[in-house]
């Protein structure tokens, strides 16, 4: 009997009594003979929790990652997590519930969510969000698909200047063969190209999706984005770091239709990239046109306030083969963690951790332009992420990094070979950054 | 037991449809709004839609269903019920009268006659 | 009732503290600076504790009780797990770091994938799709590319019995594919002639539940998988049912050429609330090359992570799955090894058998025929004429202390009750729930408001949802704060 069975043979065989049957075999007349696993599953035997323990420490040892000065962004960020994110998460009426169908007895799941929507409604300047997707780059496909049913066009316009993961995830998407979707090229400041978005733009679509800071951590002009696409009836739809927008203007004041985005920022471990969550906001006008789950205020018999999904007739279990998206399971524990720490950190503290992450990279980059040899590759503002241009292999560097104890910043190829794009987040010291830097340039004086 | 008045035929899929001048009017039966529970929402077609016997031409939400309704006869749209946009409680509060969908003009009037009378829509039904 | 966080807040408090700036300023340009406040509420950390604790106590959770809902497999959810995904060196590493720096993660990936192909039958796995939703979505794309692959691109219909759970069509929508429904026989088995005659030159995959939804075994499932792979179709399961068939019956030996498995059902990775979970998909030989990036290959320079394949469908999600999820499976699995597994099966049958015939004189059973697998649908048919909903069954189990079954699906069944026990609930809870169904059902006869009042026993009354979609409030209204 395993630990997790507490019905042994002894229960087994009084309740095989009570449905009438003599033996366990005798339930399994329904599945025909022939399909019957014949012998037991080829599987390691079972392991003690200390066998277990032991096994996972050694796994983790042979994660030296996890070891390594991290200054690697490009969709994960390395944040202080505060510890009592954790004690929430792991309280059994959060970690063990299911979705909060039965409203009257999930009232902590469903005013959570309510709190969550607020929070993410206000930091991205719109009126009202989700209760979350499943990651930054499903939600960015999932947006796209909102504006394809609100539109009812068929043609979306992706910034060349969105993470390439996330473009490909569009794709995979909107794989089905009924869908266009057209890149709109970067400029030589690593910005979206306007006009040519305004050429691609004629003849009517359904969006147009740009990332704010980009993949670059260049901050794109948003309303002047939004204004050519409501020109050509287009939604405009922004994928936002929700830490940069601490600092930068809220996507939603600036004329942005739809805001969706990376969660794991904000209290959520990097996990070698899951599980993560994705958020989505939207105005008053289209929230009708939103997947996934959404959570209400409303009464009770006595007239106390209470929370329930609300707006169900657009999700899969009721409109089936209609819905806005098939999407069921969501990432609520991650969105649980996204809103303590929101509430942790406070207007005050989240603004202080958009700040450090403003200044922290920007000292970083400024100190790496003062290294020989090492040049910007974009020359205009920049947000949370830069590039750079090393004379030597953005590879071979951040190989030699890796020895030296850093991760260092992402290879970008696309930009030429010593492009690196870097980011540093609060929790980097200023002397973690210098002796960075200083490696940096050891290994560049060696190699040159 | 539903309401299922005589001066008006129906459909399988619980639309009534009245003959008036020049047009037919069409509606959700009391037996498909009981059923639906409180309609919350209206989805209509717009005036001058061509219809299709058998198209879906707009849907109707309760808080935990959603059904689409259907053109009974071909023709186009000739008028859509606005007061459902601020109250589509309607449809469950009176819906052989304020609580109509729209009207179509049809092409064909005989297809009119083969729609259900009130007696076989109520064995439809089951009562 | 509990207030909300913003309610709590006031200016200056803080909840976390944070290091001191010790780098020099560089200056925000105005152009691009955030011009309001956001709005985040500003408490210490004892007053958020507070606050979500509060929360939490009015959340029912399987550490607390009984939970019955039919196809979600409510099952404990070992301890242990926790803590083993929040090892630091586990927990604490960038998706994008070099594969020579992650040997450990990737080999747990990659292990697991081996497990999960024995206990399925099959020979690939893409551990990417978040959630049992997203892995029918690539299954369906596997098997779309596939037919394309083999220039059959014209095939745009997916079979799926009219009991299917809501994603099935909804994922076919996504997929680009139109959902052709097949006739439930009146055991709630698929109608095998109706599939017959629906099956044929456009059918490009079978969607089924196996056990269905129902939860009864397809018992003709041979006769079916062939007609579709005569037809030129593949066959998909939704693995959502997987806890029936555990060491006992494999979908790769019943026809089937791709499945998903939900890993928050059948291995036991906690809910929380609605997710994460992860929607692992095992398929053949012949679907592998389609498979989503990001697959994990042994190779003699160890652990190796294949971001882009040839032919893949493409990417799912940003990086390489919900890993930390994929933990806890593997965990579990290495917990219970083959016999354990076999008798999580076992024993999670005969706790639904037991319980369908404990009830059957109380509530219908109308698809009955013979034995059940792992869950059961009841009916509330015969109540409901008295004036008791299923609902109201549903809202009174509430004051009884347990979570309610699965409700008003499949849609095939009036007033549906799902109802799945696992097997790690024991006799003695199994009972009490019972116990209660019974109590309740006497309720009906005897006082029916006691049903149709409830609930009254939990932290809010009956909630008005109606109310809700009519006068939607989904953010805290903003204060107008100086």
């Amino acid at each position: 009997m395993s630990i997790f069975v507490p019905n042994g043979k002894a229960q087994q065989e009084q309740m095989l009594d009570v449905i009438g049957v003599g033996k366990f075999e005798d339930l399994l007349t329904p599945i025909p003979e022939s399909v019957h696993l014949k012998g037991e599953l080829d599987l390691p035997s079972p392991a003690s929790e200390l066998e277990l323990l032991k096994e996972f420490k050694g796994f983790a040892a042979q994660n030296s990652s996890s070891n390594l000065v991290c200054f690697r962004g490009a969709g994960a960020y390395d944040h202080y997590i505060p510890s009592a994110i954790d004690n929430i998460l792991t309280r059994s009426e959060f970690l063990t519930a299911y979705t909060p169908y039965q409203a009257e007895v999930s009232q902590g799941t469903l005013q959570s969510i309510f709190e969550y929507q607020t929070m993410i409604a206000r930091l991205t300047g719109c009126d009202a969000a989700n209760a979350c997707m499943y990651d930054g780059s499903s939600a960015v496909a999932e947006a796209a698909l909102m504006a394809i049913r609100a539109t009812r066009k068929k043609r979306i316009l992706v910034s060349g200047a969105l993470n390439p993961r996330t473009i490909d995830v569009i794709h995979t998407y909107m794989g089905n063969g009924d869908f266009e979707i057209n890149e709109v090229p970067f400029g030589t400041d690593g910005l979206i190209d306007l006009e040519a978005a305004d050429q691609l733009a004629e003849g009517g679509v359904a969006a147009l999706v740009l990332q704010y800071p980009n993949y670059f951590g260049s901050i794109e002009n948003v309303q002047a984005a939004a204004d050519l696409i409501h020109r050509h009836k287009g939604l405009l739809v922004v994928a936002a770091d929700p830490v940069a927008l601490g600092v930068i203007e809220a996507p939603g004041r600036l004329g942005a239709d739809v805001v969706v985005g990376e969660g794991q920022p904000m209290g959520v471990a990097m996990s070698y990239g899951g599980p993560y969550v994705g958020f989505m906001a939207t105005n008053a006008r289209l929230l009708r046109k939103m997947p996934g789950r959404i959570v209400g205020r409303t009464e009770d018999r006595a007239g106390n306030t209470g929370y329930v999904l609300t707006l169900q007739t657009r999700e899969q279990h009721i409109k089936r083969a209609k819905a806005t998206s098939n999407i069921c399971s969501n990432q609520a524990l991650m969105a649980l963690a996204n809103v303590i720490y929101l509430t942790l950190t406070g207007e005050t503290g989240f603004t202080e951790v958009a700040k450090q992450c403003w200044h922290k990279s920007h000292y970083l980059h400024d100190r790496l332009l003062e290294t020989n040899g090492v040049t910007d590759v974009f020359d205009v503002p920049f947000c949370r992420e830069f590039v750079v241009n090393l004379p030597v292999s953005a590879e071979d560097t951040a190989s030699a990094m890796k020895e030296k104890g850093y991760l260092a910043g992402l290879p970008m190829p696309c930009l030429g070979d010593g492009a690196m794009m870097l980011t540093a987040t609060e929790k980097r010291t200023r002397e973690e950054i210098d002796g960075f830097v200083e490696a940096l340039d050891q290994y560049i004086r060696g190699a040159v | 037991m539903s309401n299922i008045p005589e001066n008006v035929r129906y459909t399988e899929t619980h639309e009534w449809v009245r003959k008036d001048e020049g047009k037919y009017t069409i509606g959700l039966t009391d037996y498909a709004q009981h059923e639906m529970g409180e309609i919350v929402m209206a989805e209509l077609p717009e005036v001058g839609t061509e219809a299709t016997k058998g198209d879906s031409m707009g849907g109707l939400e309760a808080v935990k269903t959603a059904e689409d309704f259907y053109a009974p006869l071909d023709g186009e749209v000739a008028a859509v019920n606005e007061e459902l946009e601020s109250n589509p409680a309607l449809i469950n509060e009176d819906p052989f009268a304020g609580g109509w969908l729209y009207a179509i003009k049809a092409s064909d009037d005989s297809q009119f006659d083969g729609l259900l009378t009130a007696e076989e829509y109520k064995t439809h039904i089951g009562e | 009732m509990e207030k909300t966080i913003f309610q709590y807040s006031s200016p200056g408090r803080i909840g976390v503290a944070l290091p001191v700036l010790d780098v020099p300023e560089t200056a925000i340009p105005e152009q691009f600076r955030r011009k309001e406040f956001i709005g985040l509420p500003e408490v210490t950390e004892g007053q958020a504790m507070r606050h979500f604790v509060r929360l939490s106590t009015m959340n029912f959770s399987i550490e607390q009780g009984f939970y019955p809902l039919g196809s979600c497999t409510m099952k404990y959810n070992p301890r242990l797990h926790e803590f083993l995904a929040r090892i630091d060196g586990l927990a604490a590493v960038h998706p994008l770091s070099d594969d020579s720096t992650v040997q450990g993660t990737l080999e747990i990936m990659y292990k697991l994938g081996e497990l999960l192909c024995e206990i399925t039958g099959f020979k690939a796995t893409t551990l990417q799709p978040a959630a049992g939703a997203q892995g029918e979505f690539a299954g369906l794309m596997l098997i779309k590319k596939w037919q394309d692959e083999r220039g059959q691109g014209h095939r745009n219909e997916v079979l799926m019995p009219d009991s299917a759970h809501g994603t099935n069509p909804a994922t076919s929508t996504l997929a680009g594919l139109k959902v052709i429904s097949v006739k439930s026989d009146k055991h709630g088995r698929v109608d095998v002639e109706d599939l017959r005659s629906k099956a044929g030159e456009n059918t490009c995959a079978f969607m089924l539940t196996n056990p269905n939804t129902l939860g009864i075994f397809e018992s003709s499932i041979e006769e079916i998988t062939k007609i579709i792979h005569d037809a030129g179709g593949l066959n998909y399961m939704d693995g959502a049912n997987m806890n029936a068939l555990l060491g006992i019956v494999r979908p790769g030996d019943m026809g089937f050429d791709v499945c998903h498995l939900n890993l928050h059902k059948t291995f036991s990775t906690p809910h929380g609330g609605g997710g994460p979970g992860s929607g692992a998909v095992c398929c053949t030989e012949l679907l592998r090359q389609f498979l989503p990036a990001s697959t994990v290959e042994k190779t003699e320079e160890g652990y190796k992570l294949r971001d882009r394949m040839g032919k893949s469908i493409g990417r799912l999600l940003a990086f390489h799955g919900n890993v930390g999820v994929l933990y806890r499976a593997y965990a579990y699995i290495r917990t219970l090894g083959p016999k354990g597994l076999r008798e999580v099966s076992e024993v999670a049958l005969i706790n639904a058998n037991y319980m369908k015939a404990r009830l059957k004189p109380y509530y219908e059973v109308p698809n009955d025929d013979g034995p059940c697998m792992h869950e059961f649908v009841a009916s509330g048919a015969e109540m409901a004429k008295k004036g008791v909903k299923t609902l109201d069954i549903a809202k009174r189990l509430l004051d009884y202390g347990f979570h309610a079954p699965t409700i008003y699906f499949p849609q095939i069944v009036k007033e549906a009750l799902m109802i799945e026990p696992t097997e790690t609930e024991s006799l003695e809870s199994i009972d009490a729930f019972i116990d209660a169904m019974i109590a309740i059902a006497e309720e009906v006869d005897e006082k029916p408001h006691l049903v149709t009042d409830a609930p009254v026993n939990t932290p809010v009354l009956r909630l008005d949802e109606v109310k809700a979609v009519k006068d939607l409030c989904l953010v805290e209204p903003v204060e107008h704060e100086e």
